[in-house]
């Protein structure tokens, strides 16, 4: 099938960035989105143009890495799906197809569709962890985990942290992400004895890196393609409330 | 031969002798200590944040050090361990069913058809019950039974249930909890994390690994980095064959680069091939997708009795069908290892019985496990499985059964490191897929996760401290000769390489490359074949060097610069994975000389002659081979039979 695509083209954090098209011509329903732009800027190349900066790597829907708005969607039309996921079936032959970066106050541009994230990792280091130095653990049967706690702590964990979620927010809100890692580790027992700081570190740094806040628009969960479910933020929600009422109070059992 | 010489053989010192069971024990006891007021004072680079690299920063800034930590992509929590499906092995024995150390020990030995060393594997055994609880205690979220206890499985060659699991994502997990270690000690200020940094060069100061050339892939900016010691954990090589199941970026050029150095290259030609990833499409094909091979579990693997039979599976007739798996291994049937899965759905294609586009595939049919377990079972076990598939082939394996096909999956080959975990080169290590240690010729599922957790949280912090106990070494500045010269030869190659500006992107000249890989350093080898390669792959490299085209400049963002120095090493590398290749007169695990089989078609060993290590020198003319001689003491060689 024959293509019409209008990809947004930044030289780098500085420029302005505009929209330009370009046709890609005999493109094989098989091909996935990425293989797609592959045929795009192999013919680039040749042509003696800079082909189109966009990142990817596992290219099996797993590692986080891609992220691209198709046609204003984050990860494209179709549910639970990565960009690189993403197959040229879901196209027809004479589409125009926009692709646009990630758009939002703490991913900057980098370079054309590229953004850049650090701003996760910030929230990660702030709390996203269970503090068990390396060889520090206790028989991994010593504590069972009821399983359903565990099925749950699971599909919150299943978060990729591509940012689609941050994308597709109208406030530009990464509460998503935050909710995900919180969920999973205060299901657990584990998670337990650092559930309050975790909390607030993780919110902090998530305000402070620039994210909008949550006004439960709920567009985050829809183009998710994990499907991490809305109720992570309810869940973060209260214990952020029950954390602010303990804050300060260091005192045993609080 | 005329394509290498012979070196002095090598011996691995570090392993101690006496009783397997006590060597790690006793090798930590006699291992130097370092104080911990002088770790602050030592610096640590590790290059790589997957499971191996990942738990290695985590653990060293733990334990004190400073580290310094590299990764090519944008967030350490990318690292390609995030694709394992599968699960990992560990001897808990939590089933009752006969697993023990002893046995996962003798599984993995055997499973590596013979080709690994002893003390190694042992202690790879021994240290698999620990990350299974450290694991946990970070939250991992493992499958668990509905006592609340862990849950296990069988894999890939196992006759115990000793896999742990989460779902199809068990990579991921395990990944995110290193991660999350990782990322609360840079959160403290203890580990420094350079993403989009690659790793060009290796400085070596009076002998000594005490730095890297890093390229900040963002800014194009070049700088010298230092430290007491360097590790590297950058993963396997298997994009040399372009079309594997490795992610995009994965490359061998930091390993490469410290080879060209002087740390030896061991058994390169050990590549696994994992029976059951997603069959090619078309030329546009960038990558391979696998279907984990718990699939096999339930799925069974068949082909069409007659050649050329185009019909629709479900009009093929039971009596006309060839469960060839199940014929040919009775006793492990659809289980058997991966080297055997791969090469008997090579040869009923090559017989002319493969099904799918260009006959290159074979059935994984669920049809007996549906109607036995109900759809509702099968949804639950391999859910997310069967949903990736049709989004990739737009077929329903509910109703039609899974087409599969061999990929490249795994390197067993890698740097040479002696028990220690250190190379050739002193201060500089290697672990995870990286180095070649522990899976001889061929890797068992779930092992790989095993391998890079148990190098990263539980054998390098302890060897690489009896290391540093020498140091803090003298401090090296950018400004001193070898670390001028290192930088100065990274930058005049990315400047030849710019400079070239032919007429061919560097993406064809890697699909190439890869089709001389597949085609005589894969699945079967011979001598021919190789010989033919060989041919082939230097006169694509002078080619590459002459006509290869790169747009823009190397001042900023620029990934067909980065993609075309990681090609330039594959061209490097492939040729010495075929020199192994041709070297190795006899057939074992993953590496098949065609020249070299059974009666009845199984790869056909020669102890006699080639039960040793394969441990390559750089040479500016030819490589040199280094032997090291394997002994087996605890498990005795035998013809792997799984009949």
């Amino acid at each position: 099938m024959n293509l019409t695509l209008r990809i947004w083209r930044q030289k780098g954090p500085e420029d302005k960035g505009r929209m330009v098209t370009y046709q890609v011509d005999d493109v094989s329903p098989d091909m996935s989105f990425l293989e797609m732009l592959d045929v795009l800027n192999e013919r680039l190349i040749l042509a003696g143009e800079e082909p189109v900066a966009f990142d990817h790597d596992c290219r099996e829907g797993i590692c986080g890495m891609c992220g691209l708005m198709i046609n204003g969607n984050a990860h494209g039309p179709q549910r639970g799906t990565t960009a690189c996921q993403l197959h040229m079936r879901q196209f027809k032959d004479g589409d125009t197809i926009d692709i646009e970066p990630w758009r939002a106050r703490a991913f900057p541009v980098i370079k054309d569709l590229v953004v850049n994230r650090n701003a996760f990792d910030k929230i990660i280091a702030a709390g996203g962890f269970i503090t068990a130095p390396t060889g520090s653990a206790p028989e991994a049967h010593s504590v069972p985990v009821a399983k359903g706690n565990a099925d749950a702590a699971f599909e919150s964990a299943a978060c990729i942290g591509c940012g689609a979620c941050v994308a597709a927010c109208p406030n530009g809100s990464g509460m998503l992400f935050t909710a995900a890692k919180v969920t999973q580790l205060s299901l657990l027992p584990q998670g337990q004895p650092e559930r309050y700081t975790r909390v607030i570190g993780m919110v902090d740094a998530h305000d402070e890196a620039g994210f909008g806040g949550c006004t439960n628009a709920g567009e985050c969960t829809v183009v998710c393609p994990k499907g991490i479910p809305l109720n992570t933020i309810g869940r973060l929600n209260r214990d952020y409330l029950a954390a602010t009422a303990k804050r300060g109070d260091n005192t045993p059992g609080s | 031969m005329d394509l290498y010489t012979e070196g002095d053989p090598i011996a691995d010192t570090r392993a101690p002798d006496g009783p397997i069971e006590t060597r790690w024990e006793r090798r930590r006891f006699e291992a130097k200590l370092v104080n911990p007021a002088n770790r602050r004072k030592m610096t640590v680079i590790v290059v790589g944040t997957g499971l191996a690299g990942g738990s290695a920063a985590a653990t060293l800034a733990e334990q004190g050090y400073q580290v310094k930590s590299y990764c090519y992509q944008d967030s350490p929590r990318r690292a390609h361990s995030i694709a394992a499906q599968g699960g990992i092995n560990a001897a808990k024995n939590y089933r009752n069913d006969g697993d023990s150390v002893h046995r996962l020990f003798y599984d993995t030995v055997k499973g590596g058809d013979f080709r690994s060393r002893e003390s190694n594997v042992h202690r790879l055994a021994e240290v698999s019950v620990n990350i299974i609880d450290q694991c946990v205690a970070q939250g991992v979220p493992f499958a668990r039974e509905y006592g609340g206890l862990l849950d296990t499985r069988s894999f890939g060659g196992a006759q115990v249930q000793r896999t742990f699991y989460a779902r199809g994502q068990t990579g991921q997990q395990l990944l995110l909890g290193a991660y999350q270690a990782l990322e609360r000690q840079i959160g403290l200020g203890n580990v420094e994390m350079n993403a989009r940094h690659e790793m060009l060069e290796l400085i070596i100061v009076d002998g000594k690994a005490r730095g890297i050339v890093v390229r900040d892939l963002v800014t194009g900016e070049i700088t010298t980095e230092f430290a007491d010691a360097v590790v590297l954990a950058s993963g396997g090589y298997g994009n040399v064959f372009y079309l594997s199941t490795n992610a995009k970026g994965c490359n061998v050029t930091a390993t490469w680069r410290a080879h060209r150095k002087g740390a030896y290259f061991a058994n390169p030609c050990y590549t696994q091939i994992h029976p059951t990833c997603i069959p090619v499409s078309g030329d546009h094909q960038s990558k391979l997708t696998l279907m984990s091979e718990s699939l096999r579990n339930d799925g069974r693997v068949w082909v069409p009795k007659a050649k050329g039979d185009n019909r629709k599976p479900k009009d093929i007739p039971e009596d006309e069908r060839d469960y060839y798996l199940e014929r040919i291994y009775p006793s492990f049937g659809n289980l058997v290892p991966r080297d055997i899965a791969s090469r008997a759905a090579k040869n009923v294609c090559d017989e002319g019985r493969g099904v799918g586009p260009g006959g290159l595939g074979v059935y994984l049919d669920f049809a007996d496990a549906i109607t036995r377990l109900g759809r509702k079972a099968i949804e639950a076990k391999y859910g997310n499985l069967f949903e990736m598939y049709e989004r990739i082939t737009g077929e329903d394996p509910y109703e039609v059964p899974m087409r599969i096909y061999p990929a490249v999956h795994y390197t067993m080959g890698g740097l040479w490191v002696d028990y220690d975990l250190q190379s050739t080169i002193p201060g500089l290590f290697v672990i995870g897929e990286a180095n070649f240690s522990d899976h001889g010729a061929n890797r068992l599922g779930a092992s790989a996760l095993m391998q890079g957790l148990a190098d990263g949280y539980f054998v390098l912090p302890n060897t690489v401290a009896n290391y540093l106990a020498a140091g803090p070494f003298e401090k090296v500045e950018a400004s001193h000769p070898a670390a001028v010269e290192a930088r100065r030869d990274v930058e005049d190659r990315i400047q030849r390489l710019l400079a070239v500006n032919g007429d061919r992107t560097v993406d064809s000249f890697h699909r190439e490359l890869g089709q001389i890989m597949w085609e005589h350093c894969g699945i079967e080898r011979s001598e021919a074949g190789l010989r033919k390669a060989i041919d082939e792959i230097r006169a694509l490299r002078a080619e590459f060097w002459q006509r290869v085209r790169i747009i823009g400049d190397a001042d900023g963002l620029n990934q067909s610069l980065e993609k075309a120095g990681r090609v330039a090493d594959f061209f490097e590398l492939a040729e010495l994975m075929c020199i192994d290749a041709l070297h190795r007169e006899e057939s074992c695990g993953g590496h098949f000389r065609a020249e070299h089989q059974t009666p009845d078609g199984e790869a056909q060993r020669d102890d006699e002659r080639f039960a040793y290590v394969a441990a390559w020198e750089y040479g500016a003319e030819q490589p040199v081979l280094h032997k090291e001689d394997l002994k087996f003491e605890y498990v005795h060689p035998t013809q792997r039979s799984y009949k």
